[in-house]
């Protein structure tokens, strides 16, 4: 388990060198990185200062080297909007982006694996085919344009909810969330459903294949022929094995949650990095953008990593691969 | 003796898409307490949907459409559900073929076999759990406490398969329906489940069902053997007079393709043609296409006829009785 | 178990009937009535795209034809020029049905040109990891696994970022985003090809790997790029419309629906819906509709999950 563990952190420093690589080249490759890394409004002073501060007028791979020192030391560059180290920015608009995106993922979860059961339970129901047909809508449904007729018929037809913004916050074991008032539950409530949208679909769809694949196994035959109730052998014994598949692949999800929240954050005018991202894309602000970008990386590799572990300790088959029997 | 079951004219057929499968078309027998009955067929001629007929086991598109089945004189076919579940693993337990395959891979062993105890009875875990470590100690497995803490895929095939018929005694049942208990596994490991399960039937006065695809293998095991033949029971006798003195073209056939004592696993010869499909069965004698003995005659289904201590549904039978006595 | 021509002993009884592949699948398709269904409602939106000069009252980007005094009429109303405005007019006064129709041509051309690039350029860099297989192909599909890791969206979002707006930068930058998904989908099919005994015996045979790949290989992922190409060309569509609506997408020299779609948001919370919701709508009918007919498809073309 450790030497697994330990395999995965540096697989995952890999691939964080990788992507940083990856960002630098194709910063350098793509476009001028001083056109990219300094303002256009700055004069040529100003970008003979920023060459020589960046280290620009050096060999290529010595910039790489200070890139990975800055990077390393947190220093992405500022933002030429807010002045501030884009760093900071983000990392001051993520509690924002997560709460939106946990909210969306416990949404999913709390949703689509009742409905996934239900469909893969009864696959001919009437009540299952609907909710198949509803959960190819939630595939197919652009968010943005679902989360302007959320806003418009739950915030401007039947004014239960407020159309934008994040609510009071509430403080809970510490932690700063707009989920612990009624005023940030009921601004959170339209924003999280709008991107919970999509992995509600996937949570039933993969749960209803999980279920209707386990029904059919020896395993869940032979749990009746116990005599066990249908009560059991669908919690203990189908969940159980579902399971471990279904919150591999909603941990994954984790990341593009996070990810869409760029969408839903712009419409709802939600607080969050990805509303942020936006701006800068919408301003020019290079380096929030390239900041942004290696986050998310980072970001990314460390869902993996968790979901990875997660798996292996869910799965006694993996669990206990490495110890003799 | 009392018979503890008495099957009927029992008649399962499925629905499919393709036409209707009669894959128990009129089967009659009757198990008595402590005798273990050996039913023997090539694979697709209705052994194992026998064996989940009796315990209620059928899934659409299949049903019982015909026939009684009286377990100690209770009327079980088409019961309701709760009775059944009341006495399936309970009453009537049943071993699957595959134990790579019944035991759920993600459940330990103790709450795979506690579960079987705690679904009949109001007993407390731990007495559950003394119950269960017993039944594996019965059943020849070394260390039952270690061996209740692991997971299925820790034991060997073999182990899993004794640990399956250790859940099947659990509950002192009256009846055990073991389906191909040893196809999956090594010849030598074959042996010991046999003795075992011959051991504990004898122990405890459990009737049994055992159902195989080899003669050979119920030879030293039965006390009476039923043979079964496309949905249906050709012959069916005490076990020295089926074996002995064959009747039925088909159970010489299977005699003839039993494996010798020195070349275990070679079929010496096999039975010659086709398995009979299901959906298409020749007019008359289902066998018919098979026969040698066949006759114009055999168009008309035979009809079971008892001779020679034996019922029999053949017009030819291999040799005249008198001339054997 | 409850499946029934999955048994083995029921498909030997099963007649067959002789026809050919395509007939077979023809059959089978229509044999469901919704994905009939979505595939007119698709040909009849593209047939609508196409013939758009012909059967609109107005060219939405002429500015001699568009005028600011019909602006936010609701739907129904009569235009300055006379015609009725059935689905109303927008802000800058262009009649909204034949502004869709107008941004349908853009969305399609965006949606189908990247479906059929990224389905081309991953197909090739699949099949060349196919057909090198060692190292190289390990290298490839690393970077796959890499790309596939990311969602298509963030992929998408952050070229644009880099590319700026424009028909070609978006097809651009979904191009990228998207090849991966094909260069996948190749690669798993010649995983289960090369197991196979033909090809095992033609490499028997000494015929080159080539051959393999061309003769044996490609033939068999056609049908699952079809699929993925479906459903990858629908989220193409949508994706433009979405990047398109976040205002990095297309400009609005160029409306596609989703520009036409962010163009409405500023008046939707005023009550004004028409002038997002019936671009919306045509979205949702082209996006449903094409993954509709792929999930069909992959139901007729993938016989392992035929039921
Ligand atoms: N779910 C099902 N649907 C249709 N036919 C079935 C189904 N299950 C079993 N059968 C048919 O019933 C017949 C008997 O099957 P089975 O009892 O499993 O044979 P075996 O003697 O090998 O145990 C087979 O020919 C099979 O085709
Ligand atoms: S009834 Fe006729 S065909 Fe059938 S087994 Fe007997 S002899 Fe053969
Ligand atoms: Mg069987």
């Amino acid at each position: 388990m450790t030497v697994f563990i330990i395999r995965r952190l540096l697989q995952a420093l890999l691939v964080v060198f990788m992507m940083s690589v990856i960002v630098f080249f194709g910063v350098n490759i793509v476009g001028d990185p001083v056109y990219m890394l300094v303002s256009p409004d700055a004069d040529q002073a100003d970008i003979e200062a920023a060459i020589s501060r960046l280290g620009l007028d050096r060999p290529i791979l010595e910039q790489y080297w200070l890139f990975l020192k800055g990077a390393a030391q947190g220093d992405l560059g500022n933002s030429f909007i807010f002045g501030e180290p884009a760093l900071k920015l983000i990392l001051h608009h993520m509690p924002a982006t997560m709460e939106l995106a946990f909210s969306a993922l416990f949404l999913a979860i709390v949703i689509g694996i009742p409905l996934g059961l239900y469909a893969g339970l009864y696959p001919d129901g009437m009540l299952s085919k609907g909710i198949m047909a509803a959960s190819i809508f939630g595939f197919s449904l652009p968010t943005f344009w679902v989360g302007l007729m959320l806003i418009m018929l739950f915030a401007v037809e039947l004014q239960w909810v407020p159309a934008t913004g994040r609510g009071d916050i509430g403080s809970f074991l510490g932690i700063q969330s707009s989920i612990f008032t009624l005023d940030g539950l009921s601004h959170i409530f339209l924003p999280a459903l709008n991107l919970a949208l999509l992995k509600i679909s996937l949570a039933i769809r993969l749960t209803r294949a999980g279920v209707r694949e386990a029904m059919g196994l020896d395993y869940v035959k032979y749990a009746r022929a116990k005599g066990l109730s249908t009560r059991r052998i669908i919690l203990v014994h189908v969940m159980k094995n579902i399971m471990i598949p279904v919150v591999t692949v909603m941990g994954l999800e984790f990341g593009s949650l996070i990810g869409f929240s760029v969408v839903t954050e712009t419409i709802f005018a939600w607080p969050g990095m990805g509303k942020l991202l936006i701006d800068a894309i919408l301003q020019l602000d290079r380096p929030v953008v390239v900041a942004y970008l290696m986050i998310i990386v980072l970001f990314f590799v460390l869902i993996n990593l968790i979901v990875d572990i997660l798996y292996s300790i869910l799965d006694p088959r993996v669990r206990l691969q490495d110890q003799g029997a | 003796m009392s018979a503890v079951l008495d099957v009927h004219g029992l008649k399962t057929h499925f629905f499919t898409h393709a036409g209707v499968v009669k894959a128990v078309d009129g089967v009659d027998f009757t198990v008595s307490k402590g005798e273990i009955m050996g039913l023997v067929g090539e694979s697709g001629s209705g052994k194992s949907i026998t064996g989940f007929s009796i315990l209620g086991l059928i899934d659409p598109p299949g049903r019982i459409v015909e026939g009684s089945i009286k377990f100690n004189g209770e009327e079980i076919a088409n019961a309701k559900e709760e009775r059944l579940q009341g006495l399936r693993g309970n009453r009537i337990s049943m071993i699957f073929q595959d134990p790579m395959m019944t035991l759920n891979p993600v459940l330990r062993i103790d709450t795979q076999m506690m579960e079987a105890i705690l679904a009949h009875e109001s007993v407390s875990k731990q007495t559950a759990w003394e119950r269960s470590r017993d039944a594996l100690g019965l059943v020849g497995i070394p260390s039952p406490e270690e061996r209740l803490r692991a997971y299925p895929h820790q034991l060997s095939g073999g182990m899993r398969q004794r640990v399956a018929i250790a859940t099947a005694f659990l509950n002192k049942p009256d009846l055990i329906i073991a389906d191909e208990p040893t196809t999956a596994l090594d010849v030598t490991i074959q042996a010991q489940i046999i003795h075992e399960a011959q051991k504990l039937t004898k122990q405890t006065g459990t009737a049994m069902i055992w159902i195989t695809h080899d003669l050979a293998v119920v030879a030293g095991l039965a006390d009476r053997i039923s043979v079964m033949y496309a949905g249906r029971i050709v012959e069916q006798g005490g076990i020295d007079d089926v074996i002995d003195r064959p009747l039925h073209p088909y159970t010489v056939g299977l005699l003839g393709s039993v494996p010798t004592a020195n070349r275990r696993g070679k079929r010496l010869f096999q039975i010659e043609g086709m398995t009979p499909n299901m959906l298409d069965l020749p007019r008359g004698c289902a066998f018919g296409p098979r026969c040698h003995a066949r006759t114009d005659a055999c168009d008309q289904q035979p009809l079971i006829k008892d001779i020679d201590g034996r019922s029999l549904r053949c017009l030819n039978p291999q040799r005249a009785p008198e001339a054997v006595k | 178990m409850s499946d029934a021509t999955a048994h083995p002993a029921l498909s030997a009884g099963i007649p067959a009937k002789v026809e050919t592949p395509f007939q077979r699948f023809r059959a089978e398709f229509f044999e469901s009535k919704i994905a009939t269904v979505a595939l007119a409602v698709f040909g009849s939106i593209v047939l609508l795209a196409i013939l758009a000069p012909w059967i609109t009252p107005q060219n939405p980007y002429d500015l001699a034809q568009v005028s600011v005094m019909d602006g936010r009429l609701p739907p129904g109303s009569e235009a300055f020029d006379g015609y009725t405005m059935w689905l109303g007019s927008d802000g800058s006064g262009r009649d909204l049905y034949s502004a869709i129709l107008y941004g349908l041509r853009i969305s399609l051309t965006v949606g189908l040109a990247s479906g059929v690039i990224a389905l081309l350029i991953g197909m090739a860099i699949g099949l060349v990891a196919a057909y090198a297989g060692g190292r190289i192909e390990a290298i490839i599909m690393r970077i796959v696994d890499l790309q596939l890791s990311f969602p298509a969206s963030l992929v998408a979002l952050m070229m644009v970022a880099a590319l700026g707006k424009g028909v070609d930068k978006i097809i651009l930058a979904l191009v990228i985003a998207q090849w991966a998904y094909y260069a996948r989908t190749v690669r798993a099919t010649a995983l289960v090809e090369r197991g196979k005994e033909y090809v095992e015996a033609a490499q028997c045979l000494g015929i080159s790997r080539f051959r393999i790949v061309f003769r044996h290989i490609l033939p068999n992922c056609m049908a699952p790029l079809i699929v993925v190409g479906t459903v990858q060309t629908a989220s193409a569509i949508s994706l433009e419309a979405t990047l398109s609506f976040l205002g990095v997408g297309l400009p609005q020299t160029e409306p596609s629906i989703g520009v036409l779609i962010a163009n409405g948001f500023e008046y939707m919370l005023s009550g004004r819906y028409w002038i997002s919701v019936f671009p919306g709508l045509a979205l949702l009918f082209t996006v449903v509709s094409i993954n509709l007919v792929g999930d069909h498809l992959r139901d007729v073309l993938n016989p392992r999950l035929k039921k």
